[in-house]
């Protein structure tokens, strides 16, 4: 038993009707396109978990190059030196703004892993005969996933603060700073993670209900 | 609806001048160098990193464009009271589809994040273009804030109907 009120909800699908991803219109089931928006239909998007799964593997992979190699090569009289995610957090924290520090902190290290951890447990626990069914962690899994789809986009901060950074200090011989390669891979790791919470359908959470009550 | 229009409309009219004039100006040892938007777009053009220029060209500039002039055509003939425009439902789609890749409020934040950073190395001034993009920031997150999704829907398939 689960819902606010204790009742089971009723799913679209169990009442032959199908709603519209774009526009919330609903249609009878079998309909292919929307006739407010011109989208196509699906009861559930097909494929879905195999690409939340491709998307979000692909994520981790160019994570892992993101924080190993250079996001900032900053030279300053002749001397260069190179600084990663973490190194420009540590940075931060020595010139004492620990305020921003842990905004970029938060931004490059915490909601790209917690993405990771969230898309993964939500495409786990989505699959159809799962045992991890609790009935009452479905509002939960809703909000778990709005929030990764809102918060995915924030990552890109640090992407930019190195696009400001090395447009700016072009100091000659003073000080230069120039974007390192990490860079890249951060960003189409951010753009995957994106792309993997996107093609996870939501619909899917409320399944395990309509399994349960059946 | 008149409301969103008008604000999308002035998010695009500062979007021009956030572009061409200069954003940021920096001093150190008698040295000035101002740059511009665009410079920050250019940054990554050396070498490897050319599509990463496109693809914050596109994340801070072309995305929020595209987003707020297809919001504009889609909805400015409705709030004039006139028949939907042709491809109406179309341009919202589009739209809709944009909204998460259009970054330009998380530029705004990397930029402040930057500006720590360089303090310490030189002094800093802005530009008249990062005072026109924050506005336009704000504005655009009124605009979206004003509207909503599933109401426009609803009235673009009455109006279309008549």
């Amino acid at each position: 038993m689960s819902g606010t009120q204790g009742q089971t909800a009723l799913t679209a699908r169990q009442a032959g009707l199908v709603g519209c991803q774009s526009c919330g219109r609903v249609h009878a089931m079998g309909t292919s396109h929307c006739i407010r928006c011109g989208s196509a239909l699906h009861s559930r998007m097909p494929g879905s978990l195999q690409k939340v799964w491709a998307w979000l593997f692909a994520g981790m992979v160019v994570y892992i190059p993101a924080n190993i190699y250079p996001m900032l090569l900053t030279s300053s009289l002749g001397r260069t030196t190179e600084s990663t995610i973490i190194g420009g957090v540590i940075d931060l924290i020595d010139y004492g703004s620990f305020g921003v520090a842990l905004i970029v902190f938060v931004a490059s290290v915490l909601i790209p892993v917690g993405k990771f951890l969230a898309i993964g447990y939500l495409a786990l626990v989505v699959r159809p005969g799962s045992r991890i069914t609790k009935g009452s962690g479905l509002h939960g899994r809703q909000h778990l996933f709005e929030v990764v789809e809102f918060i995915g986009r924030w990552s890109m901060i640090d992407v930019f603060v190195v696009a400001i950074l090395s447009a700016l200090v072009q100091l000659d011989f003073a000080a230069t700073i120039n974007p390192g390669i990490a860079a890249v891979s951060f960003s189409l790791s951010v753009a995957f993670t994106m792309l993997a919470a996107q093609s996870f359908d939501p619909r899917l959470i409320w399944d395990a209900e309509e399994a349960q009550a059946a | 609806m008149t409301r969103i229009v008008m604000l999308a409309a002035t998010a695009l009219v500062l979007m021009v001048a956030a572009v061409f004039f200069p954003f940021l100006e920096l001093s150190a040892g008698g040295m000035v160098r101002r740059s511009s938007l665009l410079d920050a777009v250019l940054a990554f053009s050396s070498g490897m990193m050319l599509p990463l220029t496109f693809a914050v060209a596109a994340l801070i500039i072309v995305l929020p464009v595209i987003r707020l002039g297809t919001i504009v055509y889609a909805l400015a003939p409705m709030a004039l009271g006139w028949h939907p425009a042709k491809h109406a439902v179309a341009a919202f789609r589009v739209a809709q589809a944009l909204s998460p890749w259009a970054m330009a409020e998380i530029f705004i934040v990397g930029v402040s994040v930057a500006l720590v950073k360089v303090a310490g190395l030189a002094k800093l001034s802005f530009g008249p273009a990062f005072w026109t993009f924050t506005i336009l920031v704000l504005v655009t997150i009124l605009s979206d804030n004003y509207m909503c999704r599933l109401t426009v829907w609803k009235t673009l398939e009455e109006r279309r109907r008549r």
